[in-house]
């Protein structure tokens, strides 16, 4: 089956955030107050070790396990939406302590309420697609 | 063995384990961002026949959506077989500030002061957790990513527009926690 690698891939990605306990809402609260490493240590390491994969994948022009060469895309550079997009959904990361995927870990978890906070991620995301053309981009 | 496993897993686990989730989605000719699952399933349950952004062949997403269900499997995994009763080590100085605030430590990952079932069935609490989810839904598309694509695919792939949307999380997150809960809590 095509598609098991990927939910294989998800459960790993579910058991290291509720583990490591990136998708705890009192982490997050540590995080943006500067009060411990944890968090920091885990988007660090991450970073340090992806830059390190992503070089290797560019340099040796390692394909995918379909053959085809892995492309990456450059983000455009319209800074607005990144600061602007971003200060908002920092608003909402601190206030709920969860990204998108820790909503859905979260919920796995047992914490139901977070079906609201996804109801609300999907009703934000359905209204930038409906004021998209006049935000500043 | 178990045991060991139901003990938190270190940071650096933690981050390899992300970065390895990373190179395994390229390998398999994706890449890890998260976030994109909210327009797709707003494009399956039909927004994209009113709003042009939703107008889009989501069939080729279905494969992040199984990354999804196996996320909500995997913290079903922790929950019920790889937990520990013992309460989270949090730093003192975090539990002092959030006593503060009138939010209390109970050990769990996450206060059930915000997610147990009074607060998400009181009008305040309801709204603020909707609020809060609209806001992450509605940046994370604005800014073209979350955390997932932006701090993790994105600055590893060294863009500077990745770096400009973390330094925006943060100015959010620290408004948030230093400006907005003592008014919100």
């Amino acid at each position: 089956m095509k598609g098991l690698k990927f939910i294989l891939t998800g459960i790993l990605f579910g058991v290291i955030m509720a583990k490591s306990e990136a998708v705890s809402w009192y982490r997050i609260q540590e995080m943006f107050r500067f009060q411990s490493f944890q968090m920091y240590g885990i988007i660090g390491t991450a970073v340090v070790l992806g830059t390190i994969f992503v070089f290797l994948i560019k340099k040796f022009n390692i394909k995918d396990f379909s053959g085809e060469p892995i492309e990456f895309k450059d983000k455009d550079k319209n800074w607005s939406r990144y600061l602007i997009g971003g200060s908002i959904f920092g608003l909402g990361w601190a206030l709920t302590g969860a990204c998108p995927g820790p909503m859905f870990v979260n919920l796995g978890y047992g914490y139901w309420p977070m079906l609201i906070v996804i109801a609300g991620a999907l009703g934000g995301t359905y209204l930038y697609g409906i004021v998209k053309t006049w935000l500043p981009h | 063995m178990l045991e060991l496993l139901r003990q938190p897993w270190p940071w650096y686990i933690s981050g390899f384990a992300i970065s390895l989730i990373m190179a395994m989605l390229l390998y398999f000719g994706k890449s890890f961002g998260f976030s994109s699952n909210l327009r797709t399933i707003c494009s399956i349950s039909g927004a994209g026949q009113k709003v042009k952004f939703f107008d889009f062949n989501w069939r080729k997403e279905i494969w992040n959506l199984l990354f999804l269900v196996g996320s909500v499997i995997g913290g079903y995994i922790v929950s019920q077989w790889l937990s520990t009763p013992d309460p989270m080590q949090l730093s003192a100085s975090t539990i002092n500030d959030l006593k503060g605030l009138g939010i209390h430590f109970d050990g769990g990952l996450n206060p059930s002061q915000l997610f147990g079932k009074d607060f998400a069935t009181s009008p305040k609490g309801f709204f603020i957790l909707l609020t809060g989810g609209a806001l992450v839904g509605f940046g994370s598309r604005y800014a073209g990513g979350c955390t997932s694509g932006h701090a993790i695919s994105g600055l590893s792939n060294l863009q500077v527009p990745s770096l400009v949307a973390v330094i925006g999380f943060f100015i959010g997150g620290l408004v948030m926690t230093y400006f907005l809960f003592p008014l919100i809590f």
